[in-house]
């Protein structure tokens, strides 16, 4: 009865969030931009809601949350009781506090991370096979070398090397993905590549970083964007690996996958309080693959 | 005599999808079928030649629906059987020919196998017998090396061939219907005629009804018994082959028929410098020469047609004049001065001069950028236009090639129709204001209506803005309307060259002879004339 129960409230929300945040988008959006949002799914809309709320609480984190990220406020393990609604964790610090810091942390580095990751493995996928010849052999060649060494394993070598700063890790995990992002990218512009307007463009006498930006990548970009979903979705999950061998993100500092692991002990007792940052988590990657399914859609031109 | 016809369609409505809105393609057509007739569809691209033929079958693309009317082949009713009937009945009594056969054999499997599938899954004959029934019929289709051409892949096999080998395939069963949509469209003249020839042989000796859909009126001149025209989803008129062409009822027919009508004005024999002087130019990739000593010269405001069939060197002779191909010996002269044989070794000026037009605009135009981008682009470029100057320079280009400005500028190219597209490469190249446009088989993937337009816009922009054009084609109609001198090539050599009224007026050389003659014209005798004589001589 209760799962019944909680299924409704759950679609009830979705439906409520997906349709509210349509007709604010719909409302606000410039002229130009209205079709876009008039043909959108409700689940793009929802996805959309769900992410710009993640943004704001991220950014407004210090506001939003009732007390400081690593205050350590009473007995470890309180019920969902005022003033600690979510109860404190195995430290006795505020459960709500620190999923709200979280969402600063593990989101924005993540998406740091994705991002970086696609900027370099892109540029790099596309000049190699714009180019050709011994430069593509050459990437891809150090490429390939990277991508047979385990992704862990390697992430945790240079982590070693280089320190476990913040910094450090969006860099180390962001080499490790752009690999992944630079052979799809180069397969992806092979074939744009031989395209006629391509050789127009070059006969045009266009520069690399132009071909690269203006003639290619806007033909590249569906598998791109998909890519990208993924990616970000797995991001999460390297960063929670590292951090459970401590290596990632470091204590005291909010992070979702290691909330889940310091507090797995209220599993056994019947308590779903561990498991709010894994449905963070889980909320957050499905809302970014609605939307990016919304661009796959649009990108690929099946609208047309 | 009142016979029960094979195929009936009485009021036929096909509807497609663009966005959430159904529109009609097809607006309420009939058409009747006896057996062993041939019939011919034609109109322009957007007519719904296809999609009638398709539904012939009982079958809709994707997209699209059959929304109104009725479908009888043989007493049975298309629309109301099940699927599973109207399977059963294509490939068996109902076979299709499609456009590009090159598109449609499957890579992975020879032709042999590809030609047993259908008379065993339809249970006609066993694998033994269709193998057997290959060979025979390969052979009626006069193909060379009939016991093996089965064993070999599509891609070991010409276009030509190819095409040869689908109708052999789309005949396995001994359908009583062939919808043949364009089978030789993709073909250049000298191969048109083989495949036209074996296809009307093979009709006739098995009494098969056909609808042979095109839009080359002198091709359905030979093979349809009866023409039907089309004109947006509507017919225009029918009416059997010869009273047709001599006596067209409608206006809009009258229009297709004049559609060769257009020649350019003769001009003086040019003089001076030329813009481009090709000389003894060798080229080739990898150990292979393309090119043979090849040299020619293209003057301002003249055209010069470079003619031969596919393999002949036309389009690598204008790699080799941009700078993507570098040749092992000779040069190319720039109003006399050398250019450097690599494009990336060129100047931007030098770029400037030369521009190209490519025979596929939609793999020529970047599908994702707006066309004010498209063409503005070599304007910013090479001339240095920016803001409000180089919006009124998109303006006037889009105004040029008869678009409108405020309701293309902001177009994608995905939105233009084919003939469209082609403008749009006319005006990228115009963009550079250069001295000489390349213009590679510019005309040959659009239909007759809009090949004139095209033609007479070039015509008219070259009066215009002196330029010289290189015009690279196989269509020696278009030629005949359009150039001042023709080049003809034949396997990487220069087979005879001069001014156009002098080439066409002499006796020439036996293989210019070959493709002047190739080129169908609207006599419905023509084919068997032609044959006659060739018979003759061989």
């Amino acid at each position: 009865m209760q799962i019944l129960l909680a299924v409704i409230i759950g679609l009830a929300l979705f439906f409520a969030i997906g349709l509210a945040s349509r007709a604010t988008l719909r409302g606000l959006a410039p002229a130009h931009l209205v079709p876009t949002f008039r043909d959108m799914p409700l689940t793009a809309s929802f996805g959309l809601a769900v992410i710009l709320i993640y943004v704001v609480v991220s950014v407004l984190a210090p506001v939003l949350a009732p007390f400081g990220e690593s205050e350590v406020m009473g007995a470890q393990y309180l019920p969902w009781a005022a003033p600690y609604h979510l109860g404190t964790d195995k430290l006795g610090r505020d459960m709500l506090t620190r999923l709200i810091y979280g969402a600063r942390n593990t989101v924005g580095i993540a998406f740091a991370t994705t991002a970086l990751a696609f900027v370099v493995g892109t540029v790099l996928g596309i000049w190699a096979a714009l180019v050709g010849g011994w430069l593509d052999q050459t990437l891809s060649r150090i490429v390939d070398a990277l991508m047979a060494i385990p992704a862990l394993i390697f992430s945790l070598l240079l982590l070693t090397i280089f320190g476990t700063s913040v910094l450090s890790l969006i860099l180390v995990i962001a080499a490790v993905d752009a690999t992944r992002v630079y052979r799809l990218a180069r397969s992806v512009a092979q074939g744009i590549v031989v395209m006629d307007y391509i050789e127009a463009a070059r006969l045009r006498g266009e520069g690399m970083w132009r071909l690269i930006r203006r003639e290619i990548l806007p033909n590249a970009m569906a598998p791109l964007v998909a890519e990208f979903g993924l990616r970000f979705c797995f991001v999460f999950l390297a960063i929670s690996a590292l951090s459970f061998l401590g290596l990632g993100i470091k204590p005291p500092t909010a992070d979702w996958g290691s909330m889940v692991r310091e507090n797995a002990t209220l599993i056994t007792f019947g308590d779903v309080t561990p498991l709010l940052p894994a449905g963070a988590i889980a909320l957050l990657t499905v809302a970014v693959n609605f939307v990016v399914d919304w661009q796959l859609h649009r990108a690929s031109g099946l609208k047309e | 005599m009142e016979k029960q016809p094979l195929l009936t369609i009485r009021g036929l409505r096909i509807e497609g999808r663009s966005g959430d809105a159904w529109h009609e393609i097809v607006k309420g057509v009939d058409l009747t079928l006896h057996k062993g007739e041939v019939l011919g569809l034609i109109g322009e691209s957007g007519a719904g030649k296809s999609t009638i033929g398709l539904a012939a079958m009982g079958f809709a693309r994707d997209g699209c629906r059959i929304s109104g009317g009725s479908i009888l082949f043989d007493g049975i009713d298309l629309r109301a059987v099940p699927e599973a009937e109207r399977r059963a009945l294509r490939g068996k009594r109902i076979a299709y020919v499609a456009q590009s056969a090159a598109a449609s054999f499957n890579p992975a499997h020879k032709l042999i196998d590809q030609y047993c599938e259908g008379p065993v899954v339809h249970g006609v004959m066993p694998r033994e017998k269709a193998e057997a029934d290959a060979v025979e019929l390969y052979r009626r289709m006069r193909l060379p090396n009939p016991e093996e051409i089965g064993f070999r892949y599509p891609h070991q096999v010409s276009g030509g061939q190819l095409q040869r080998a689908m109708t052999a395939m789309a005949m396995s069963c001994r359908p009583d219907l062939i919808i043949f949509d364009e089978p030789t469209t993709a073909l250049d003249v000298t191969t048109q005629i083989e495949v036209l020839a074996a296809i009307r042989d093979i009709v006739r000796q098995f009494g098969t009804a056909a609808i042979y859909i095109t839009h080359d009126l002198a091709v359905v001149a030979q093979m349809a018994d009866r023409i039907k025209v089309l004109l947006r989803g509507d017919e225009v008129e029918e009416a059997d082959t010869r009273s047709m062409l001599t006596a067209p009822r409608e206006e809009y027919t009258r229009s297709l028929w004049a559609v060769r009508s257009f020649a350019r004005a003769e001009q003086p024999p040019a003089t001076g410098t030329p813009v481009v002087s090709v000389r003894g130019v060798t080229a080739g990739y990898g150990a292979v020469d393309v090119l043979k000593d090849v040299s020619f010269d293209i003057h301002a405001r003249r055209t010069v047609a470079v003619v031969g069939e596919s393999g002949s060197g036309k389009s690598t002779a204008a790699r080799v004049i941009t700078g993507l191909l570098v040749p092992r010996k000779g040069e190319v002269l720039f109003n006399g001065k050398a250019l450097p044989p690599n494009f990336k070794a060129r100047s931007r000026a030098e770029l400037r001069q030369c521009q190209m037009i490519y025979q596929m605009a939609d793999t020529a135009l970047n599908p994702k950028l707006r066309l004010r981008e498209l063409i503005g682009r070599p304007a910013e470029m090479y001339l240095g236009l920016k803001g409000k100057a180089l919006e009124s320079r998109i303006r006037d280009l889009l105004a040029l090639i008869e678009l409108e400005p405020d309701t293309y500028i902001d177009r994608l190219p995905g939105e233009l129709s084919g003939g469209q597209k082609q403008r749009i490469g006319i005006a990228r190249a115009l963009a550079a204001e250069p001295q000489l446009i390349i213009c590679d088989e510019v005309t040959s993937a659009l239909d007759q209506i809009v090949q004139e337009g095209i033609l007479k816009l070039l015509d008219r922009l070259q009066s215009e803005l002196n330029l010289a054009y290189m015009f690279i084609t196989h269509d020696l109609a278009t030629v005949k309307a359009i150039a001042d001198e023709v080049v003809v090539m034949q396997q990487g050599v220069v087979v005879e060259r001069g001014p156009k009224t002098e080439l066409f007026g002499r006796p020439h050389e036996a293989y210019t002879d070959l493709l002047l003659s190739s080129v169908p014209e609207m006599d419905p005798d023509w084919l068997n004339r032609l044959l006659a004589s060739r018979g003759e001589h061989a």
